[in-house]
């Protein structure tokens, strides 16, 4: 027996409290690891490495339309391979399911896309019906349409010229994915953007945002800076920033993520610490004679400190490991199931945040305990007083 | 009247206490347990304390055990003044030189009885092969060596008090400190854990000092001591 597996043995003394407590560092650090990743994720700043696409959106806000006037500028600037925009189209299906419907050309979101797969005569009466609308495969099969059938959607923002807000469309194509992960983002619907334009009511010339499809990935924040610097101290100003900078902006829009993410990992770590402190605390209480009887053996006071001490950190290492271990596959399936539009990663940066949040925790709920049984002595411990 | 053993055992002292006095703070109180006591335990001795209960008995063992120190006065183990050891240095001590038996075993539930026993050797320099050896040469001291695998709850009242025996013993020290190790077994069994502690201390020549209630178990030591107030009254004899 060594001191190590003296301080294993006890942890198993009563192994149902043990394996409980255990589960619920587990379960905090799972969270802490897919939160954390969350975390880094909004804090970060732009990273332009391997974009091949860009969104333009207004400075201020993107819900503020740009103009279509903007286009041929953009369409200019060295590295802009193809351009095309995107209205959104605020689309409500049936009493209340919001989907994502956007208006768009038809012909210039095949060449951003490629990744969108659909046979040609699809594209060609997506661009040849002004009434007509694709949509992603999920999104297809999620609401049972069939191409041919006439779609009624309602916008939450776009009233026809006679102010209906209900508008009829044909289903002319469904598009798969090029790869798994494009499969699973085949949610959104698309309308031809030249009927849009003309029949609704207000919100004419109005782009939305445009997309770019870079020529060169090595070129995006040189074409992103060109085109900013362009529209600068114009009424049109734009912020240009990656696809992915971008949906995480969208999401950014519910509230401030970094600091509800924060306040959630503070909740759960108090919680924790709470549960694991009492159940060291509880463990400490109940073996106060066994902790003098080491006394008597001939274990200093610091030994005795040490021994649990080691306990903590051993429920806290085993614990927040696992969590950790659990989060970073789980982040990568997350990731994969937003089609990389949410990237969890549970790297290395949170791994390390990781491991000094156990240390902390080790510390934090050891303590106490510690220098309760440090402090003991034997003659009152073994008197039971 | 001392047997001749005892005679020549008085020769060499280990244990002296010189009027040691010691009291504890009860809450506003402080209670006096042990008035200018003093004493010697020759080498090889087997003595038990007795006295109602609030004598002082248990005080003065846990003081000649290192467990405590005393307010006032000397106490010499082995040539060595523990009184004036520090709690670091009165656990090495402990460690080095006392065994400790109580009466209701106090041994870690979660070990088995060779892994009870090895406990005292974690704190010495032995490898792990050598503690084993150890442990293996206590336990059949005790006459447990089969059940050696077993947990505590395992084991039977006598059978758990023999572990705690070998672990006192598995680090050789020359004081064994007994506080009622008999005081929760019935009276064969006590009789048993007796009988051991005999040949320990005349066979193996290990100094005991035992506390009881029980006049049958103090007539296995060699001297009894009485104590009342925190005084020693007599001494006596007990049958060879």
């Amino acid at each position: 027996m060594t001191r190590t597996g003296f301080v294993i043995a006890n942890l198993w003394r009563k192994k149902t409290r043990t394996v409980l407590t255990l589960l619920s560092i587990v379960t905090a650090f799972l969270l802490f690891g897919l939160l954390q990743a969350v975390n880094v994720l909004f804090s970060a700043g732009a990273d332009f490495i391997g974009a091949s696409r860009l969104v333009t959106q207004a400075r201020v806000s993107f819900t503020q339309s740009l103009p279509m006037r903007l286009l041929p500028q953009i369409e200019s600037v060295p590295g802009v391979e193809h351009v095309m925009w995107q209205q959104w189209f605020g689309a409500v299906y049936q009493e209340n399911t919001q989907l994502i419907f956007l208006a768009t050309d038809p012909a210039r979101l095949r060449l951003v896309y490629p990744e969108y797969v659909m046979p040609d005569a699809e594209w060609k009466a997506f661009e040849q019906t002004r009434t007509g609308i694709i949509v992603g495969r999920n999104l297809a099969n999620q609401h049972g349409w069939k191409i041919g059938q006439k779609v009624p959607i309602a916008s939450n923002i776009f009233p026809q010229q006679d102010g209906s807000k209900n508008w009829t469309f044909d289903l002319v194509g469904i598009y798969d994915g090029k790869d798994e992960d494009w499969q699973r983002n085949t949610n959104v619907g698309w309308i031809n953007f030249a009927y849009f334009d003309e029949a609704n009511q207000f919100g004419r010339g109005l782009a939305g945002t445009y997309t770019i499809k870079l020529a060169d990935v090595d070129q995006a924040q040189g074409v992103a800076q060109t085109i900013d610097a362009m529209f600068e101290n114009s009424p049109d100003e734009t912020k240009t920033q990656t696809e992915k900078d971008f949906n995480i902006g969208f999401i950014k829009q519910i509230g401030d993520i970094g600091l509800i993410v924060r306040w959630i990992l503070f909740a759960v770590f108090f919680t924790l610490l709470l549960v694991v402190g009492n159940t060291i605390a509880q463990s400490v209480r109940e073996r106060i004679p066994e902790l003098a009887i080491l006394k008597t053996l001939g274990f200093k006071d610091g030994s005795v400190l040490g021994f649990v001490l080691a306990e903590a950190a051993a429920l806290c290492v085993i614990g927040g490991l696992l969590g950790l271990a659990i989060a970073t596959p789980l982040g990568v399936a997350i990731t994969r199931a937003t089609g990389g539009n949410l990237p969890i990663a549970v790297d290395g940066r949170v791994w390390l945040v990781g491991g000094i949040a156990i240390l902390v925790l080790s510390l934090a709920v050891g303590l106490l305990p510690a220098l309760r049984a440090k402090r003991l002595t034997i003659v009152d411990a073994l008197a039971g007083r | 009247m001392l047997s001749p053993h005892g005679r020549q055992l008085m020769s060499e002292a280990m244990v002296q206490v010189r009027n040691v006095q010691k009291s504890y703070v009860r809450g506003k109180q402080t209670v006096e347990v042990l008035h200018g006591l003093s004493l010697d335990i020759p080498k090889g001795d087997f003595v038990a304390l007795m006295g109602p209960s609030g004598s002082g008995k248990t005080t003065l063992l846990n003081l000649i055990g290192g467990l405590d120190s005393p307010t006032s006065g000397e106490i010499r183990v082995g040539g060595e003044r523990i009184d004036q050891l520090s709690g670091g240095r009165l656990a090495e001590w402990r460690a080095r030189n006392v065994g400790f038996v109580f009466q209701f075993y106090n041994l870690m539930p979660v070990l088995t009885a060779e892994r009870n026993v090895e406990l005292p050797l974690l704190l010495t320099k032995l490898s792990a092969a050598q503690r084993r050896k150890s442990v293996a040469i206590a336990l059949e001291v005790v006459g447990l060596a089969d059940r050696a695998r077993h947990k505590p709850k395992e084991l039977s009242g006598g059978q758990e008090q023999r572990v705690a025996i070998a672990r006192a013993l598995v680090s050789d020290p020359a004081l064994l400190i007994c506080d009622e190790p008999t005081g929760d077994l019935d009276r064969k069994t006590a009789d048993e854990i007796l009988g051991l502690l005999q040949v320990l201390n005349r066979e193996h020549g290990k100094t005991i000092v035992m506390v009881t209630h029980d006049p049958k178990a103090a007539g296995f030591a060699n001297r009894i001591l009485h104590l009342e107030k925190g005084q020693l009254l007599e001494q006596a004899t007990a049958a060879a």
